[in-house]
């Protein structure tokens, strides 16, 4: 009951119509800057934190616009996954794998309205979860030290296998491939650098966004200008756009199952997003009866990653309001904004500022519900997007892409490291190696070592510390299942195959 | 194709629109959420809000090598800009102390100021067995394996340096052997603290108080001159018995090249800050103590640091 009391507390604070004004500007400019290759969540909320303060917005009113800006992006990240086979943000690198063929099928609206959807699902039931469990999940990452971080990460490299490419090796090629380039940088446990050759633009590793917008839009740009146009990936068939009932209905379970996924991933700091989409798409097709026809254009395949990646932003503010602990970029930067308004989240955040905490969450589900109408008749002018021709479009991109790396840290070296990764996609997609697997080696590798490295500080080099929890024992029994299962599935799903050739 | 002509424009408007709107930038060497960017936000915000600048302050992120790349980018790009300010803390000096600035030196900036400080802190889990500063000391003494540190810097930066100044003091000097393990922030260090990964967290008090209200763990010992006002049951390291005191100042540095007007016009609008009531507000709501050098005397202060840690991470072996 109590509950609901502080929820009423919460939208007497965010339902005003100045508020509601509020969400639906930070929906739509949150929606573009998703969208917008190399724009993610995080810099959008660092690039609008200081209009709150142009315009003097109370501590409610810029939690509102930013919290609305937030949800936006990450819905707005699978817009350019889906049309453009270019990820939008990192949370929206998988939708790429179903959602672009889907487009190709011409079928780009269904796939944005079901994404829209499966967004809304993720979103609102881990802010549901939020309201209920925030101060039971906090203790979660109490449970998580080291070795059990090492065991999750471990997991996520474990059923890399499966996806992406049907040649096994080359998804492990491209993840050690990754997993390289993210040894670049100041090395935590040691303090000395590595492969930085003295320079100081490498001393904090490589940026994943500068990898991701290098390997998918500037390896784009490359083969277009190869094909001269006429070969080009781009320029899907375009249908009109109606409500897919169906495919939203098959779909349910898979938004549910990926929700949860999401959400606990999202409430471990440090994992995030990017590892609740993973996970939820990895999870949905090792369940699935249908698993080759994942990365062809399987609506499910959309539907996963977008609950996941959406239901861990949500579960991302259960350490960030309890803990202070941001369990992604973006709540880094809402931390950041918290603290200037002079809100330090910590355990006692709940009892000492509920009308901040509630407002927040009534401002998140405001922002979600009001995504989910703006977003079902956006999908009209989104689509157009394909009408482009290619010879206007692709500049276009570059151009964005330019801009939102320069923005990233100002300076000209991230730019030729995008343009290096670019020249990097541009030979593996020609040896057909896929480049999924190089960002997740990238992005999640830091961590991953991190965890190895503090797990033998801790136990004098001991490796059986690794084993040493209950928590850490079923992680590694996963991980192992993970990638043992698809090497006995595949023969068990080649027979049939085998008998109709 | 309207969309990504608009959404460009809209884009590339914004972007110079920012910098044309404002006054000065203020440069955050980090990614958001951290210290410097919230040194960066809040003084920028208060001196707009108290008129000590005409337009707000615009922060720019430039994150890179621990403050390096900023570091760099101001000392051999902007060095005339009167219209900048970039955030500074204990962790800037501690790597130039340390040559981690890829060779940069404390003397080819014009340190401002510090306005507040955040006051080194030893924490333990509210179940912990260690009760006393000198408890901890002797457990290590003892067996230095057996307890681990936490901190948000990763190796030889200050988080990891107040435990090992304490241990100096006490006479141990096998430094080397005491475990430290640099997590993402001092909340995550807590946490593992608190989780019973490590025994003992090494932080700031901002990082703290949260948790500190809510009984989730104990402070040894604090590591300022006196007891910090509001935290007056916290014993300061000092009067235990080990001579440390470490703060986490938080101040400004501008370009070497500016002209003394220009610094004196800075150090007066930082000054200005520090005597404001919205200051002395933000400073209770997030731990830090009062703690104001502005002008020609920090820069002495600066230097003095600069040789202590320098000598401090050689005796602990981080530099040669």
């Amino acid at each position: 009951m109590e509950t609901f009391t502080n929820l009423a507390l919460g939208f007497s604070v965010a339902l005003t119509p100045f508020t509601l004004m509020l969400a639906i500007i930070g929906c739509f400019l949150g929606t573009i800057i998703g969208a917008l290759p190399g724009l993610g969540p995080s810099n959008g909320v660092a690039i609008l934190i200081p209009i709150t303060f142009t315009l003097g917005l109370d501590a409610t009113s810029a939690l509102v616009l930013m919290t609305s800006v937030y949800y936006g992006a990450m819905y707005g990240g699978r817009i350019s996954s889906i049309l453009l086979n270019i990820p939008g943000d990192e949370p929206a690198l998988m939708t790429t794998l179903d959602g672009y063929p889907m487009a190709k099928q011409g079928k780009a609206a269904d796939a944005l309205v079901l994404s829209g959807v499966s967004s809304f699902v993720g979103a609102f039931l881990a802010t549901i979860g939020l309201i209920i469990l925030a101060p039971l999940l906090a203790r979660v990452a109490y449970l998580f030290g080291p070795a059990e971080y090492f065991a999750l990460y471990l997991l996520a490299f474990c059923t890399l296998g499966g996806m992406a490419s049907n040649n096994q090796a080359k998804s492990a090629i491209a993840a050690c491939l990754g997993l390289g380039i993210a040894m670049i940088g100041l090395d935590n446990t040691s303090g000395m650098p590595r492969f930085t050759y003295g320079n100081l633009h490498l001393m904090d590793g490589v940026d994943f966004l500068v990898a991701i917008v290098g390997l998918f839009a500037i390896a784009e740009v490359f083969f277009f200008i190869e094909s001269h146009g006429k070969n080009t990936a781009l320029g899907v068939r375009l249908e009109r756009v109606t409500i897919p009932f169906k495919m939203i209905r098959n779909s349910f379970w898979t938004m549910i199952r990926s929700t949860f996924i999401g959400f606990f991933a999202g409430v471990l700091p440090g994992a995030g997003a990017s590892l609740g989409s993973f996970m939820a798409y990895m999870a949905q097709k090792a369940v699935a009866k249908d698993p080759e026809t994942y990365g062809k254009g399987n609506p499910r395949g959309v539907a996963a990653p977008e609950a996941g990646n959406n239901a861990a932003a949500g579960g991302a503010l259960v350490p960030m309001l309890t803990l202070g602990v941001p369990g992604s970029g973006t709540t880094a930067v809402l931390l950041a904004l918290l603290m200037t308004l002079n809100i330090t989240p910590g355990p006692t955040l709940f009892a000492d500022r509920p009308e901040v905490v509630w407002g927040l969450i009534a401002s998140l589900l405001i922002a979600n519900i009001v995504l989910l109408i703006m977003n079902v008749p956006l999908v009209k002018i989104f689509v157009y997007v394909l009408q482009v021709p290619p010879w206007v479009l692709l500049p276009g991109v570059t151009m964005i892409s330019f801009v939102g790396i320069y923005s990233l840290s100002g300076s000209y070296f991230d730019l030729l490291l995008m343009v290096g990764f670019g020249v990097l996609g541009y030979f593996l997609r020609k040896l057909d190696i896929p480049t999924v697997p190089v960002i997740l080696g990238i992005l999640l590798g830091n961590q991953m070592e991190d965890s190895l490295r503090r797990a033998m500080v801790l136990s004098d080099g001991d490796w059986a510390f690794l084993f040493s929890t209950p928590i850490a024992i079923g992680l590694w029994i996963a991980a192992i299942g993970g990638f043992v299962a698809p090497m006995f599935l595949r023969k068990v799903l080649k027979k049939p195959q085998a008998i109709t050739d | 194709m309207k969309l990504i002509k608009k959404t460009a424009l809209g884009a590339v408007l914004s972007l110079g629109m920012f910098s044309t709107a404002y006054a000065a930038e203020c440069i955050a060497p980090a990614n958001p959420g951290g210290g410097w960017d919230f040194t960066c936000r809040q003084i920028g915000k208060i001196m707009y809000d108290i008129k000590a600048v005409d337009s707000p302050i615009q922060v720019t992120n430039m994150a890179g090598a621990g403050g390096g790349l900023a570091y760099s980018t101001v000392v051999n790009e902007r060095n005339t800009d009167e219209d900048l300010i970039i955030a500074a803390s204990s962790a800037t000096t501690t790597r130039l102390a340390q040559n981690a600035y890829g060779g940069a030196t404390a003397d080819q900036v014009r340190f401002v100021g510090a306005i507040g400080a955040d006051p080194g802190v030893i924490a333990v889990g509210a179940d912990s067995e260690f009760t006393s500063l000198s408890q901890l000391v002797d457990a290590i003494k003892a067996n230095p394996g057996s307890v681990a540190f936490a901190g948000g810097s990763a190796v030889g930066g200050f988080d990891h340096l107040k435990p090992l100044m304490i241990l100096q003091r006490a006479g141990f000097t096998d430094i080397t052997k005491v475990k430290y393990i640099g997590v993402d922030g001092g909340a995550d260090a807590i946490t593992q603290t608190i989780g019973g990964f490590t025994q003992a967290m090494t932080g700031d008090m901002s990082e703290i108080v949260g948790f500190l209200k809510s009984g989730d763990i104990r402070v040894l010992a604090v590591l300022t001159e006196d007891r910090i006002p509001g935290f007056d049951d916290i014993p300061t390291a000092k009067e235990q018995g080990f001579d440390v005191v470490a703060v986490n100042w938080r101040g400004l540095y501008i370009p070497k090249g500016v002209s003394d007007e220009v610094f004196d016009t800075w150090a007066d609008r930082l000054a200005k800050v520090a005597a404001s009531d919205e200051w002395k507000q933000a400073m209770v709501d997030n731990g830090l103590a009062p703690f104001t050098k502005v002008g020609g005397d920090f820069q002495s202060y600066v230097d003095g640091l600069v040789a202590e840690i320098q000598q401090l991470s050689k005796d602990i072996g981080v530099i040669q």
